[in-house]
């Protein structure tokens, strides 16, 4: 009896002994760092791919020892898409997780509301979503102290259409945009910029979101015979209008389609209309085409190898995005610690060619976004797959 | 290229228009069926035509099977949720007034919305055109063969249904109903199942629609909405409850999009439908072909 009992004692022993002897324990301490993306709802074609990865990174990290053996704790919440919900996430990051810094949230409008909350708790944050305003204050014409983004801004993708017109002596061109606040803003830029890069444009053409044929603003620019056609939108509408320019017997005049064209998925819903169209789309849409010597093709590859074999699921921009900020985060952690103060000076000044999934970031004191229109390349869609474009 | 000229500019703008009017036609012609048995505006007529288009994608595209099999097949299925529709969430509803039916109606709609969203996703689908997508070239205007096919179908559907509703007992029946419902089930009608029918029916025409406009504009779980608003806005046009005025209103709303659009301005076509069919509400309250005794003595 007394044998058994010991043995009983002794087995509960041991394996309350084993329990403590936590892997975990090997970290010196804890670097924590928040997350706002929007996993669930509407958008969460945008937050479910940089939460994915977030984490994914955060596993890759711990693993190989943390960052200078401290153990990177991630909390992430979900906005749903909503600043409200988006707003009181961030302060409680900052107040009760007390993190160092946080990375998202997803969207322009969940990030604009965010920003007073940065700013005031002396927090830095990295959005990862596209509005040129998240990074610009109007009032002083500066970046907000505490405010960083990674994605490429509208801004840069008509640079890049433009370039690529200018390059090919096209400047005659048509636009045809969605009513929706992307094709709003991208119709304002593709205005803007046009007598900068000497465009003329003859045809300003718009449809609604949920609309089923484009053949009648088509046929307009049809008419206006433009030497070529920039469509901006997300969503079926952009597919439904290059079968429409297929089927009106126009693919003679070059289209050119938005940043928001990168996903596979356009080209085979298009069924061979996609044949031949233009768009620039960011490293990380295009790992596998870039040429050995470019400076992206390590980080691209190994971030679409890792996340394919983690996820089995094709690769989303979107993830970039979140990947671009957390390395930023974790290379200012591994340099100055978790002081907020220190990490955000960090940023500023020594995110200086870094290298990250959507282009080479050179952060700088009147430049929080870092990026240029060469963080774009230019891609055309060959036999139903992406080629760069020359 | 060769510069396109005016004429079959306005050319393109009229198949467009009339083929998108088919669509709205058929939504309207489903609005009209229900209203006419049982006074009520169906809110979900919309989400008929989505369930077509996606469950065909099902049939067709997933599962494999041909264009002959497929078609009746989604169009039996979307007809059944039509009437589990009345069955569920129209007949079990006490003391049934016009506007808690028609509220049903409206939650009915977000329910197959949120059920499609779950089954299909939010990626947009695409089916294969019936007959290739080698462009007509006509008079220097383009027609896709699925135009053809379109306006073909509603062709056939107002064929179909005036031989229903004129030389059958059963359509007769139906017109009974909608005439009085009261006196209908006096002389022996059985009204519930007339209702339950016009859901059917309506269901089965919202699937063709869907079908048939796939193709050319892919389908996408939350397109129901948008479909039923233009499609009341042409029922409304042509007189709620009048067939033949479904069809023009449908039609007319279909032309002054694609007219508006390529005539004036694109980003207020929507707004030009509208006006027009402010107007005509205005100088005739009653719509196109709408009589203005019968629809005083409808309850709405």
């Amino acid at each position: 009896m007394t044998l058994r009992r010991i043995s009983i004692i002794a087995t509960i022993c041991l394996f309350v002994v084993g329990l403590l002897i936590n892997p975990a324990q090997a970290f010196k301490g804890t670097y924590k760092v928040g997350a706002v993306f929007s996993v669930t709802g509407r958008t969460s074609f945008l937050g479910d791919p940089e939460k994915k990865t977030a984490e994914m990174l955060a596993e890759q990290i711990n693993n190989a020892g943390g960052i200078n053996g401290h153990k990177l704790e991630l909390i992430i919440y979900d906005s749903e898409g909503d600043a409200t919900k988006c707003n009181l996430a961030v302060k409680k990051l900052i107040t009760k997780d007390k993190v160092c810094a946080v990375i998202g949230p997803s969207l322009s409008g969940t990030s604009m509301a965010v920003l007073p909350v940065a700013e005031k708790n002396k927090t830095p944050l990295i959005s990862c979503a596209a509005s040129y305003k998240i990074v610009h204050n109007e009032k002083t014409g500066k970046p907000y102290k505490w405010v960083f983004k990674t994605p490429q801004t509208d801004t840069m993708a008509v640079e890049a259409i433009y370039s690529h017109l200018f390059k090919r002596g096209l400047n005659k061109i048509a636009i045809i945009s969605v009513t929706s606040g992307f094709g709003a803003s991208g119709r304002g830029e593709l205005i803007r910029l046009a007598p900068t890069y000497g465009m003329i444009i003859v045809a300003d053409e718009k449809y609604g979101p949920k609309d089923t044929d484009m053949t009648a603003q088509l046929t307009k620019i049809k008419g206006k015979a433009p030497a070529a056609i920039v469509n901006w939108s997300v969503g079926p509408t952009q597919v439904t209008v290059l079968r429409n320019w297929r089927d009106l017997g126009m693919s003679s005049i070059p289209f050119y389609q938005s940043h928001g064209f990168g996903s596979r998925k356009n080209i085979e819903l298009a069924a061979g209309a996609a044949e031949g169209i233009l768009c620039p789309l960011g490293s990380c849409n295009i790992a596998g085409l870039l040429s050995a010597s470019h400076p992206q093709k390590d980080v691209t590859m190994k971030y679409s190898k890792d996340y394919k074999a983690r996820y089995n699921e094709p690769l989303s921009s979107f993830g970039g995005h979140a990947w671009d900020a957390l390395q930023m985060v974790v290379q200012a952690l591994s340099n100055v610690g978790d002081d907020k103060a220190k990490i955000r000076d960090y940023l500023e000044n020594n995110i200086k060619g870094f290298v990250g999934q959507h282009g080479v970031f050179n952060y700088s004191l009147n430049d929080h976004n870092g990026l240029t229109k060469d963080a774009f390349n230019m891609v055309i869609v060959k036999d139903g797959d992406w080629a760069l474009a020359d | 290229m060769e510069k396109i000229t005016l004429a079959s500019q306005l050319l393109q703008y009229l198949i467009t228009g009339l083929t998108v009017g088919s669509v709205y036609a058929m939504v309207a012609v489903g609005f009209n069926i229900i209203y006419n048995v049982t006074e009520i505006i169906n809110f979900a007529q919309g989400e008929f035509v989505m369930l077509g288009g996606l469950i065909m994608v099902f049939f067709h595209v997933a599962m494999g099977l041909s264009l002959i099999l497929a078609f009746p097949a989604t169009v039996i299925l979307v007809t059944l949720v039509g009437m589990l529709l009345d069955r569920l969430a129209i007949r079990p509803i006490r003391q049934p007034s016009v506007l808690t039916l028609i509220i049903a109606t409206i939650a009915a709609s977000i329910i197959i919305k949120g059920a499609a969203m779950f089954i299909w996703g939010k990626d947009p689908y695409d089916l294969p055109a019936f007959s290739g997508r080698n462009p007509i070239t006509f008079l220097g205007a383009v027609i896709q063969p699925q135009y053809l096919w379109v306006i073909g179908f509603l062709v056939f559907v107002v064929i179909a249904l005036s031989i229903f509703f004129d030389r059958t007992i059963i359509g007769k029946a139906m017109s009974a109903c909608a005439d009085n419902a009261d006196a209908a089930s006096l002389v022996g009608i059985n009204v519930k199942q007339m209702i339950l029918l016009s859901f059917a029916l309506s269901a089965g025409i919202g699937a063709v629609a869907g079908i048939t406009m796939t193709p050319i504009s892919l389908m996408e779980y939350d397109r129901g909405v948008m479909l039923a608003i233009k499609g009341f806005g042409a029922a409304i046009l042509g007189g709620l409850g009048s067939f033949p005025g479904a069809i023009l209103g449908g039609l007319i709303i279909g032309s002054i999009e694609s007219f508006g659009a390529g005539l004036i301005s694109s980003g207020y076509k929507d707004a030009f439908a509208l006006l027009v069919l402010m107007a005509v509400l205005f100088f005739k309250p009653s719509g196109i072909f709408g009589d203005i005794e019968i629809s005083k003595i409808k309850r709405f």
